[in-house]
């Protein structure tokens, strides 16, 4: 099992080109270490800003630096950098059109135990609503590397969420299928007569993996797409890869309002309409506890995705 | 400052409160109390302390500019028109009108306008950014910030206030627009702010008081701001609401967003031109 969060995988990228290029700056609320970012504020204090506990002002100072030629890097936990700081992300970052990059960390229900005040069920359907705003779930360490490389060769605002616990490798050092804003396809028992197509993004892609050569050896045809894009959503990978399928299932560590589950729907329904199932959060305070064992719970998970399947009666 | 100097900026700043009047008669809109109050804050900024002029937009060592109290958006468009930034008669005739760029709120697809505004208390903390990133090059340029009294009753303000006195950020000088007057009625009534002074100070910023409708006064003030090396400054320009527009407009609330009728209209110009014949005759 991978020890190394995609946190961690942010930090290590941003280091990497922050020796080179002395624009990139990090900017946290007393989050460091949370964010996995002390190397980076040991390395670089003169690339690195603390603003304290102050979520709106950090955003705001990070727009301001990006006005003057910065690249910030603006990092908080994914539950206040997405609502509590929202207006500034609207007006500071997404309407004056700045060049910041809001890292949530410990997003979804990373911190389970801590209650609701601590969980971001709500930042893809909030991030998502604004304009000109980018929103990135990473699926794995690779990924992730990936993604923060693409970034940080644009000048566009983008909301990235990582979680806080380790991620199983879904790529690998040498081979990592990554295409900026285009989902990565998996496919499973293509000759199989029925056919479902798994939607997942973040950490339940590897949930989506795992059923999924399970299930083509039951006779199902499984893809999955990895849709770390939620915004822009790549609709045209979803429509090219629902043709002929029998049931289309989103998972995701959200609320089931505004976030992959109604994107998938929409773009569904407007295309090919098939069966959906939509998997996700309940619209509820989520149970407390580990999320491995809130996931358990509502089964945010392998299982869950083959109850669905049966469910169906598709075989 | 010369007196034909200030004379100069002086009938200025008037003549621009003509250009507020007819941009808010023709499109039947605007937030002229605090367009008149903050007039000579920004002519002083903009025609004799910042280093800024549309050739130099994108110059990396501009000064900075951030309306805060983007509501008073028509006084601003009226100096960056005199400025050369964009068209007067454009201003004028489009301002809020349908599918205008001249948006009730700053909008910095506009030249000369840095960053959008209008959702009070971010120009402080943004400018925090902008003074903090220019710092880091090691520019020698400045970062001007205007915010409104009544403003000042958002954290995030006291956030930004906060943090530009932990950075000790010298580059930068903020201005209170202290009408005292906001849109429910005064700024002691509605969210007091009696010891602005003592307030502000104690975030680390050195505090200078002005007359806010004094020329002279906020460029000697903006002179003395400069000259401080470890501290940011803010300057509480004292002023009135509606300055130079009358009895019939100043040091009133319900101006805050008023469309002069015809008769008022007559009114706030004639009282613009005996002002400006006082200023002529000195």
């Amino acid at each position: 099992m991978n020890k190394i969060p995609n946190r961690k995988a942010i930090c290590d990228t941003l280091m990497e080109h922050a020796k080179t290029d002395k624009n990139i700056v990090a900017l946290c609320s007393d989050s460091r270490g949370s964010a996995s970012m002390t190397p980076f504020f040991d390395e670089y204090p003169e690339q690195s800003v603390e603003v304290g506990i102050a979520e709106q002002n950090l955003v705001s100072i990070s727009a301001g630096m990006a006005h003057v030629g910065k690249k910030p890097y603006c990092f908080s936990p994914a539950c206040f950098i997405s609502t509590r700081s929202y207006e500034q992300a609207k007006v500071d970052v997404a309407y004056s059109n700045t060049n910041v990059k809001l890292i949530g960390i410990s997003g979804g229900i990373s911190y389970g135990e801590l209650g609701m005040s601590h969980h971001s069920a709500q930042d893809i359907a909030a991030m998502s609503a604004i304009p000109n705003m980018r929103v990135y779930l990473p699926s794995d360490r690779f990924q992730t590397k990936k993604l923060i490389e693409a970034l940080l060769k644009d000048e566009k605002p983008a909301y990235v969420r990582v979680g806080r616990n380790p991620v199983e490798d879904i790529y690998s050092e040498d081979n990592i299928p990554f295409e900026m804003d285009k989902a990565t396809v998996f496919k499973y028992g293509e000759d199989n007569k029925k056919k479902v197509v798994i939607v997942a993004c973040g950490e339940m892609v590897s949930e989506a993996n795992k059923v999924a050569k399970e299930l083509s050896e039951k006779g199902i045809a499984v893809t999955v797409l990895d849709m770390y894009c939620l915004k822009p959503f790549d609709s045209n990978t979803l429509v090219r890869e629902i043709q002929d399928v029998d049931v289309v299932i989103s998972i995701e560590e959200h609320a089931p309002f505004g976030g992959l589950g109604a994107n998938v729907a929409s773009v569904v329904s407007a295309n090919k309409p098939c069966q959906v199932v939509q998997m996700a959060l309940p619209d509820d305070h989520v149970i407390t506890g580990k999320s491995k064992e809130v996931f358990n719970y509502y089964k945010l998970n392998a299982e869950g995705i083959v109850e669905n399947v049966w469910k169906k009666d598709i075989l | 400052m010369e007196k034909s100097r200030r004379k100069e900026l002086e009938t200025l700043s008037l003549d621009l409160r003509k250009d507020v009047v007819d941009m808010i008669m023709k499109s039947g809109g605007g937030h002229i109390g605090g367009d008149f109050s903050v007039m000579e804050t920004l002519v002083t900024l903009y025609f004799e302390q910042m280093n800024i002029s549309p050739e130099k937009k994108d110059d990396p060592n501009r000064d900075y500019f951030i309306l805060s109290k983007g509501h008073s958006v028509e006084s601003y468009y009226a100096v960056l028109a005199k400025k050369g930034f964009f068209p007067r008669e454009e201003v004028i005739n489009t301002f809020s009108k349908f599918g205008s760029k001249f948006i009730g709120h700053p909008n910095n697809e506009l030249d000369g306008i840095e960053m959008n505004s209008g959702s009070l208390g971010h120009g402080l903390p943004v400018s925090v950014g902008i003074a903090l990133g220019c710092k880091k090059d090691g520019r020698k340029n400045r970062t001007y910030v205007v915010m409104g009294d009544g403003e000042l009753a958002e954290g995030s303000v006291w956030e930004g206030f906060m943090a530009a006195g932990h950075y000790k950020l010298n580059n930068l000088c903020a201005v209170v627009d202290r009408n005292k007057l906001q849109i429910s009625g005064t700024t002691e009534e509605v969210m007091t702010h009696e010891n602005l002074h003592e307030q502000v100070e104690s975030f680390g910023w050195n505090v200078i008081e002005a007359n806010g409708n004094s020329i002279e006064e906020m460029n000697n003030a903006f002179e003395e701001a400069k000259k401080v090396t470890d501290k940011p400054t803010c300057i509480i320009a004292n002023t009135i609401k509606g300055f130079g527009g009358g009895e019939v407009m100043e040091n009133k609330a319900s101006w805050h967003h008023h469309v002069p009728n015809e008769e008022e209209y007559k009114m706030i110009m004639k009282a613009i031109d005996e002002r400006k014949e006082a200023i002529s005759n000195e």
